[in-house]
């Protein structure tokens, strides 16, 4: 029936069985969640130097004094928060909106070239990063000048390949007659896409978004290049810039990582169905 | 694809061709902007000695050097450690996993997979930062602590270069899971029972099955996960960055981490860029590579 044996009808050795299982399982998660449950639990101690605090598994206090050392350290701290946020919440509307359209182009539309352009995409995953880093730069610093400006912040993240793979691989599974029908009676591919692609992709029009938000608000390296003024960072360069100015403060530190990952554990399990759908999504028969 | 079904299709969504490249116009605008024109920048910056006012061409010169550089191939053998400690243990933790979340009920598996997954979830800058605490050289700190009650001695650990790349790969251990463990069990879920209960008929153990019908039946994902994750790894240097620097004596120095102190550190550009072109080569050679030998009676 499946891969593992019914132990022949006998219900206590399944449910053994599924109990060593359990137990494993949790020993596993303990140490996959630890520094997690260690970094909210220490961000609750008191704000002082790291010389007078010993590490404990427990809460010996509870002040939200951390917080309010990490939230003193800039007159920005709020700031990071806002810029995260908007950049973040600009690059998921952007990369919905043209991922789809171009995922909808790729799976459904025949044009010249479809399939040499889609390929040409997909090459540039293969790319590390590093090629493209010091002429994105170089692009963004010294030729267009925008250097520490949202757009500099949104721009090369408009849309990403990934997302437009993701729709089309997503899209294809729509039939074909719906869009025929739709063009039978008389419907143009504005309202084609508007009226019934669009509400068809909810689900991964969700995945995408919520993957390119995630992905906006954890990213460090570009924010950290393209800003040099404390007003114009994001939360990840911002934590990052507190831990080099206060080295010895343990709890402020925690309080700081609390702040920058709270929201995405938030929006994980407000959500948590579109997370792993995007997991799957992009992994099944590439 | 059939020709037929394609002259068919050709036929049903004739005169939208135009509105084929309208609907990619963007995406193509960002692409060649964003990823083609820095992508072949780089292979002219790489020639070059950059200066922002005038680069000068210099030929092969950066590609020479970088190949006679020892802390190039230093950094390379570095990459090649971290990659082969993390990349099978983490394939094989999430395979193990998988398997065991595999029979639960389905309330169960949600709870295994969001646990596991959240790790994902956190920014990677905030776990850097934790990480640094629990390797806290001093007798308190909570790894110190930990090997403690195994009778081990207190260790330096980001600090000495005998351990500092082991800590790297210990946290990578415990924080690199949660996607695979997703993907190997939605493979797991797609395999047709019909087979293990051809299996069952023929009295074969629990073992027998996974060697036979569950390992072969996964290959196509492995060989996924295997090779995203060897091109992942191949670029990891944040974590390096953030917590040793590179350090101690270069121990922790990836390519990627060379490249980025080349590009923004000494502002090497054209030394960047050659080194980024040969860690593009190399990764791709690596994929090809696993593709060619282990993809073999893959088909997908």
């Amino acid at each position: 029936m499946s891969l593992y044996n019914n132990h022949t009808g006998s219900r206590a050795g399944k449910t053994a069985r599924n109990a060593v299982i359990v137990v494993l399982l949790l020993l596993f998660a303990l140490a996959t969640l630890f520094p997690i449950y260690f970094m909210v639990m220490s961000s609750f101690g008191d704000p002082v130097e790291a010389g007078a605090v010993s590490y404990s598994l427990w809460p010996s206090s509870f002040t939200l004094d951390s917080y309010k050392f990490f939230f003193d350290y800039s007159e920005y701290s709020y700031r990071w928060i806002l810029n995260s946020t908007i950049v973040a919440g600009a690059v998921t509307i952007t990369n919905v909106f043209f991922a789809t359209m171009a995922g909808y182009a790729f799976s459904k539309l025949r044009f010249k070239g479809r399939g040499l352009l889609f390929s040409i995409l997909l090459a540039a995953m293969m790319i590390p990063y590093q090629v493209t880093q010091v002429p994105l730069y170089i692009l963004i610093v010294n030729t267009f000048q925008i250097e520490n400006s949202y757009s500099a912040l949104i721009l090369p993240g408009l849309v990403t390949v990934y997302n437009i793979f993701l729709a089309k691989q997503f899209m294809s599974s729509i039939p074909t007659e719906i869009m025929e029908s739709a063009k039978v009676e008389g419907c143009s591919q504005l309202q084609i896409f508007f009226r019934i692609i669009m509400p068809l992709s909810k689900t991964v029009m969700a995945v995408i978004a919520i993957l390119t938000f995630m992905d906006s608000w954890n990213t460090f390296f570009w924010p950290f290049l393209v800003t040099n003024t404390m007003d114009m960072q994001t939360i990840q360069v911002g934590l990052k810039n507190f831990r080099f100015a206060n080295t010895t403060y343990f709890s402020p530190m925690m309080a700081g990582a609390t702040i920058s990952a709270v929201p995405m554990f938030i929006l994980f399990f407000s959500l948590q169905r579109y997370f792993l759908e995007g997991v799957t999504v992009g992994a099944v028969k590439g | 694809m059939a020709q037929p079904a394609q002259s068919a299709k050709k036929r049903k969504i004739k005169g939208d061709g135009v509105w084929g490249y309208a609907f990619i116009a963007v995406a193509l605008i960002v692409y060649a902007m964003f990823t083609a024109y820095p992508v072949l920048s780089a292979f002219i910056i790489s020639f070059q000695e950059y200066k922002p006012l005038g680069s000068t061409y210099i030929g092969f010169d950066n590609y020479t050097a970088t190949l006679k550089d020892d802390l190039f191939w230093k950094s390379i053998k570095n990459t090649l450690v971290y990659t082969v400690l993390t990349v099978p243990v983490a394939l094989l933790l999430s395979f193990l996993v998988a398997i065991m979340i595999l029979p639960l009920r389905k309330k169960l598996q949600a709870v295994f997979k969001a646990v596991y997954y959240l790790p994902v979830v956190a920014s990677g800058v905030a776990l850097s930062l934790v990480w640094l605490w629990i390797f806290d050289p001093m007798p308190g700190g909570i790894f110190n602590q930990f090997i403690g009650w195994f009778g081990a001695h207190n260790q330096n650990w980001l600090g000495a270069s005998a351990t500092a790349m082991f800590s790297l790969v210990i946290m990578a251990w415990l924080s690199s899971h949660g996607a695979s463990i997703i993907i190997y069990l939605a493979a797991l879920l797609g395999i047709d029972d019909s087979y293990y209960e051809a299996a069952d008929l023929d009295g074969a153990s629990f073992l027998q099955k996974l060697w036979h019908i569950v390992i072969p039946s996964l290959k196509p994902t492995t060989l996924f996960l295997l090779v995203t994750a060897v091109i992942g790894s191949f670029q990891v240097f944040q974590n390096a960055y953030l917590m040793t620097g590179g350090g101690p004596d270069h121990a922790t120095t990836m390519v990627g981490l060379l490249i980025f102190d080349n590009a923004f550190k000494y502002f090497e550009f054209g030394k960047a860029a050659a080194q980024s072109l040969i860690l593009a080569l190399i990764i791709a050679l690596v994929s090809l590579f696993q593709f060619k030998f282990l993809g073999k009676d893959v088909d997908y």
